[in-house]
């Protein structure tokens, strides 16, 4: 039989660890892409993949069908990458998207099959200038634009995951937006020329 | 004529448009060339590549997980080497320490290395400690925490050591976090979860509420890494 995430969330609540099982194959992947994308390391994604389903497990009984298990394990996951940042920050090191930790950056691989010397150039240029923009976002501004960017959620799911009003998580991706661009344009506009 | 605002040239980027600015920016040209420039930059950071997992990660996934699930765990295969280790730790850690706040500089072990054991020794330490906070969380009020009372009082010694270096090398966020964690075996040391039976959701709270075992894990494997980097 097939159960919806409601249903096997459900089951799980009231012991059917079979159920919790066809939760975590079904969502595997989109936790792991998400908490990479946050962290930039694959070590740190598989350790907030772990943690996220296991703070799943322990709070099904707040789960609220009405939100979705996807949504509600994002905000899981949400909430594991700000405790990672900020242990992070608190410890003085590389923040995850500065990159000397991580010896090859994802942000290094940014670039299409093949690429040209010209767009190499222009990729090497906004890559460098992308990885200090980024460091510069507050935590939820860089959290709002993955979710936003790159996993194409909108203003209410961001607003959701994040556990805060749409009007601060549209804010927060503005923010991300304008300050990355500041930081991009310029070598993106000569690179482009 | 108004222009569009930046904010709602993003949103019209991710198609959150109104009706109204749409029809402005297909009808300006100067609106239409800075949407096009924005819409330039944001597609070339669009692509962001994230490494593959194959179709059998999520089993992966539920095979690491399962073990650490309230109903699955068996709770003393790890009781004989548990035993063992902390005590001999222990006496390592604490002949290391004393070298290290009496300043004395031994021929042979550089600055180097003394930091790496050190890494190495807090790695261990919250490993173990890592074990404990699990089985605190899938404890049972009924049965009680005899055996966790023990493995708690172990830890407690290396833990206050390790506390109080982390302090002396001014690295505030280990020392905080041993100092979390060194308030959780003292309670359970103690014995405070036998005093009442909310006692022991007390302390499953704290450790939930303070991220404990995710920050604990995350230092561990932190620590070990950068221990094996030098």
């Amino acid at each position: 039989m097939e159960w919806t995430d409601s249903a096997a969330a459900d089951e799980a609540r009231n012991g059917n660890q079979q159920a919790f099982r066809v939760l975590v194959e079904r969502h595997s992947h989109s936790v792991f892409r998400l908490a990479f994308r946050m962290t930039g390391n694959e070590q740190d994604a598989e350790d907030m993949v772990q943690e996220t389903f296991l703070r799943a497990y322990k709070q099904l009984h707040q789960f609220d069908a009405r939100s979705g298990f996807g949504t509600w394990l994002y905000r899981i996951c949400t909430n594991c990458s700000i405790d990672l940042i900020r242990a992070r920050k608190r410890r003085n090191e590389e923040q995850p998207f500065a990159g000397e930790k991580f010896p090859v950056h994802w942000l290094d691989r940014v670039a299409s099959p093949g690429p040209s010397p010209e767009r190499l150039t222009q990729s090497n240029q906004i890559t460098n200038r992308l990885e200090d923009a980024l460091k510069r976002l507050s935590e939820i501004e860089r959290i709002a634009f993955v979710l936003r960017h790159y996993e194409g959620h909108d203003i209410e799911q961001i607003a959701a995951a994040l556990g805060v009003q749409p009007n601060a998580a549209k804010h927060s991706v503005f923010r991300a937006v304008q300050k990355l661009r500041r930081a991009l344009e310029p070598a993106w506009g000569v690179a482009a020329r | 004529m108004t222009h569009i605002t930046e904010e709602l040239l993003i949103e019209a980027y991710y198609s959150d448009i109104d009706d109204m600015s749409r029809q402005h920016l297909q009808e300006c040209g100067e609106c239409r060339a800075e949407f096009e420039r924005l819409s330039g930059l944001l597609d070339s950071v669009r692509d962001y590549p994230v490494p593959e997992r194959d179709e059998l990660y999520g089993s992966d996934v539920w095979a690491r997980l399962a073990p650490d699930l309230p109903a699955a765990k068996p709770r003393m295969n790890w009781f004989r080497w548990w035993m063992l280790t902390p005590a001999l730790a222990t006496v390592v850690l604490v002949a290391f320490l004393a070298g290290m706040f009496t300043g004395q500089r031994r021929a042979g072990i550089s600055e180097k290395a003394r930091e790496r054991i050190l890494l190495m020794a807090l790695s261990d330490h919250l490993d173990r400690s890592q074990i404990l906070l699990t089985e605190l969380l899938h404890a049972d009020p009924e049965i009680g925490l005899t055996g966790e009372q023990d493995k708690a009082r172990e830890l407690l010694g290396e833990n206050r050591l390790l506390r109080q270096s982390a302090a002396h090398i001014g690295d505030a966020a280990d020392a905080d976090l041993l100092d979390a964690l060194e308030r959780v075996l003292l309670d359970v040391a103690n014995g405070s979860h036998s005093s009442s039976s909310n006692g022991l959701q007390m302390i499953q709270q704290r450790i939930d509420s303070e991220a404990l075992l995710f920050k604990v894990r995350i230092t561990g494997t932190d620590a070990r890494r950068r221990g094996q980097n030098l």
